[in-house]
């Protein structure tokens, strides 16, 4: 037993409390953020241990070297017109993003949550699975819908809960859902869609099927429960799923420190599990396709999960609710040392000649008209406004698979209501 | 037909419905190789496969939560949490996602997931393995939740409950698995073979969901119980020569409002028993509906007898188990007039 008198002399002991480096109005250095150069990532074969590969995660894997040129065995070498689609499907996120959010600014809805700076990590994500490949998204991942062909107007239907909202006015603006794209509901409770996306790829593996699942989340919800039972979950039962963790820096308010960033990346949870883990330059689109790709044909091979860091930055605010001007330098954006994802692979294309400054311009400009004539269109089945669009009936459906008495004569009642509250509206209105 | 404790019975249905539906699969600790800790799905593994009926680690956020990624994709899962009172940890996962998954993604996904889980004391299972959570479950929207009270309806229930599109909290009276109970501890529990309930076939058949059952007929007064306070009800008011008309809820979400309300509308009074703690216990809620229904029938007040709004406590559980003295109280109290 350790003495009583032994203890004088010790020092107090102390907490740590995680600080960012950079507040409002300090300058910015990225020196100590370990940038290694594009193709210098090893490959290793999709059958392989993970126990072979955990370096790789503390490393980073990048495709497009300074001069924007692909390099290294991670190129996935993709056509011209895959990346043209690429980079034109991140160029309408952003000005899709752009627009819905002075939309809400303008009264229309009540919240909206831009990807600015992120948009690879969902687009070029999405373009290395497959179409029937089932995501299981958070709420920045917008780009999926993009690559799988969701309607704007059905988007911006859901944001505006309007009458064409396809989920009934039920869910906040952008908890977009779309059972025939494989674009699972989201949910506002972090982390929970992670062992959602386990469990549906374990009943993928159980019935034969060769559809994979994918998931995201941010590097602040790693820290909830659900994020490690799902882990826990994958290893044990080789789930085939590709776990993505988009570490954005910021957690609203809070920087990656929270979350435990300070100490190891977030890829190298992996290690501990067992689980194949990548980290991966996520404002490179070549750079997330091809881990994607790595990691899809690693789970459509029986060889199991893996889980992805995608470094990145979140250039906007986390919200329509946030002002990051309160807690972070404004120059941390500006000089992000990875970049913008759209700007690497526009001039990437520039470099292979199949791409122009002017073509670029003009692309902005279509994407701008397009996300224009989408709102128009939603426009036209109401905004938010008085939040009277759906039958009140509808607030009763969906409880359950048959409506209860006890939720019919509740129903009755909000009818009645409606009647004297607002005898001449519509609900079409 | 044969003789099936609750156990057996349970084991049963979900050995019928892994045979009817190849979605149908089960989850737990323990659940596979062993067959449970109470053997509820012993046997199954062997016969269907590991990968239809398979253990899990110890992560009930893990277990709900992959359940429900699980029926997203259109299986049946079966998770078993081994005790009621490990559900907390996979709360969130109930509440927040398998609950409202329907709702808000506009029926394009639903989770169909029935979750076994025993509860309730009167086995000396301490304040962490004998807890009557129901109510926590019955207040939120989206999730049904039934609890059987014999062999014959538990598998009946269980049937229904996995065949049902709906979540649904599947609560297993843990004290009336190998007997009815008739709420004295020093009496020996008579094994189920006695008793006609436990006439179990052993095919498929279905008890509906939102459906009580009037398990004795009566004048004087309307007992309302599910799990094994039926069968301490049953006991108490025959020993008082009570006229009681007992019914065995079955189902506390969707409840059968009807039956109530007619048996408390005939009776005229109304005694609630629940082993759970009393505040905000269901009993509130059904003393509520009693009220706002029957209120100029009642020649009564509405009486509750519910366990105390402590944890269960491990040397004293008889003394905090609603057993036949509380009981007895009440039914003084209620019908005293009628009895003397
Ligand atoms: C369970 C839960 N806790 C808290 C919140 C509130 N919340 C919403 S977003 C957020 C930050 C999430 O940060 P991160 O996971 O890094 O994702 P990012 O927003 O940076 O993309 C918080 C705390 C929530 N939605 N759910």
């Amino acid at each position: 037993m350790a003495d009583d008198n032994s203890k004088t002399n010790l020092p107090p002991l102390s907490l740590h409390v995680p600080e960012p480096k950079y507040r409002p109005g300090d300058k910015v250095d990225y020196s100590d953020v370990a940038i290694p150069n594009a193709g210098e990532q090893p490959r290793p074969d999709v059958s392989s241990e993970p126990a072979i590969m955990r370096d790789m995660v503390y490393d980073m894997v990048r495709v497009l070297d300074d001069d924007y040129k692909a390099v290294g065995p991670w190129d996935p070498k993709l056509s011209d017109d895959t990346l043209l689609k690429m980079l034109k499907t991140m160029a309408q996120v952003r000005a899709f993003d752009d627009r819905l959010h002075r939309m809400q600014r303008q009264g229309k809805t009540s919240f909206y949550m831009k990807c600015t700076g992120e948009e690879a990590t969902s687009v070029a994500a999405a373009m290395a699975l497959h179409s029937d490949d089932m995501c299981f998204p958070s709420y920045r991942q917008q780009g999926i819908l993009f690559v799988r062909g969701y309607p704007m107007v059905d988007m911006i239907n859901q944001i505006f809960s309007n009458r064409e909202d396809k989920l009934k006015g039920r869910q906040l603006p952008i908890m977009y859902c779309s059972r025939d794209l494989g674009f699972f509901s989201i949910s506002g409770n972090l982390a929970t869609q992670y062992p959602q996306a386990v469990g549906w790829a374990m009943a993928s593996a159980a019935k034969g099927d060769t559809r994979i699942a994918a998931t995201w989340c941010g590097e602040g919800s790693t820290a909830e429960g659900d994020f490690h039972s799902a882990m826990t979950f994958a290893t044990v039962y080789n789930a085939p799923i590709i776990m993505n963790i988009v570490n954005n820096q910021w957690a609203i308010s809070s920087f990656s420190g929270f979350a435990g960033g300070e100490r190891t990346t977030f890829a190298a949870r992996a290690a501990g599990y067992g689980i194949a883990g990548l980290r991966v330059d996520g404002n490179d689109p070549l750079a997330v396709y091809a881990a994607t790709q790595w990691a899809a044909e690693r789970a459509r091979t029986n060889n199991g999960p893996t889980l992805i860091e995608h470094f990145t930055y979140r250039a906007e605010a986390h919200s329509t609710s946030d002002d990051p001007g309160a807690y972070r330098s404004a120059q941390e954006r500006e000089e992000w040392p990875l970049g913008d994802p759209i700007t690497r692979l526009k001039r990437h294309l520039i470099h292979r000649g199949v791409w122009s400054k002017e073509q670029h311009e003009a692309l902005d400009k279509e994407c701008i008209e397009a996300v224009k004539v989408a709102t128009k269109e939603a426009e036209k089945n109401g905004i938010l406004g008085h939040g009277l669009h759906q039958p009140f009936e509808t607030m009763f459906q969906d409880v359950f698979e048959e409506m209860p008495w006890h939720l019919k004569e509740q129903s009755e009642q909000a009818n009645k209501e409606r009647e004297i509250k607002w005898p001449n509206t519509e609900a079409s209105q | 037909m044969t003789t099936m404790n609750m156990i057996d019975s349970i084991n049963s249905g979900l050995d019928n419905m892994m045979t009817r539906d190849e979605n149908v699969v089960i989850m737990g600790e323990d659940v596979g190789y062993f067959g449970g800790v109470f053997r509820a799905t012993a046997g199954l593994q062997e016969k269907h496969g590991k990968t239809r009926c398979f253990d899990t680690p110890i992560s009930e956020c893990g277990i709900i939560g992959v359940a429900v990624g699980m029926a997203a994709y259109g299986m049946r899962p079966v998770p078993e949490i081994q005790f009621a009172d490990y559900i907390y940890p996979g709360l969130d996962q109930l509440v927040s996602e398998a609950a409202r998954l329907r709702y808000r993604s506009a029926a394009e996904f639903t989770s169909a997931i029935t979750v076994r889980s025993p509860f309730g004391g009167g086995i000396f299972g301490g304040q962490t393995h004998s807890q009557s959570p129901e109510s926590m479950f019955t207040h939120v929207c989206g999730l049904k939740t039934v609890i059987p009270s014999t062999p014959y309806d538990a598998k009946g229930l269980l049937i229904s409950a996995i065949e049902d599109n709906d979540p649904v909290m599947f609560f297993e009276p843990k004290r009336i698995y190998n007997g009815p109970f008739t709420g004295y501890y020093d009496k020996p529990v008579e094994p189920w073979s006695k008793f006609e309930a436990s006439e179990v076939p052993e095919d498929y058949y279905k008890i509906p969901i939102g459906k009580a059952n009037i398990v004795r007929e009566g004048d004087a007064v309307t007992v309302l119980a599910y799990g094994t306070m039926v069968h301490v009800a049953k006991a108490v008011v025959e020993e008082h020569c009570v006229d009681a008309e007992v019914i065995d809820l079955r189902t506390l979400v969707p409840l059968d409002i009807e039956t109530i309300e007619a048996s408390v509308k005939k009776t005229g009074r109304c005694l609630i028993i629940h082993e759970a703690t009393r505040t905000s216990g269901f009993g509130a809620e059904l003393s509520a509906l009693v009220q706002e229904r029957c209120f100029y029938h009642l020649e009564a007040p509405i009486e509750r007898v519910t366990g105390f709004d402590t944890p269960y406590p491990h040397s004293l559980e008889w003394a905090y188990f609603p057993g036949p003295v509380r009981i007895g109280e009440a039914l003084d109290k209620i019908v005293g007039e009628l009895t003397s």
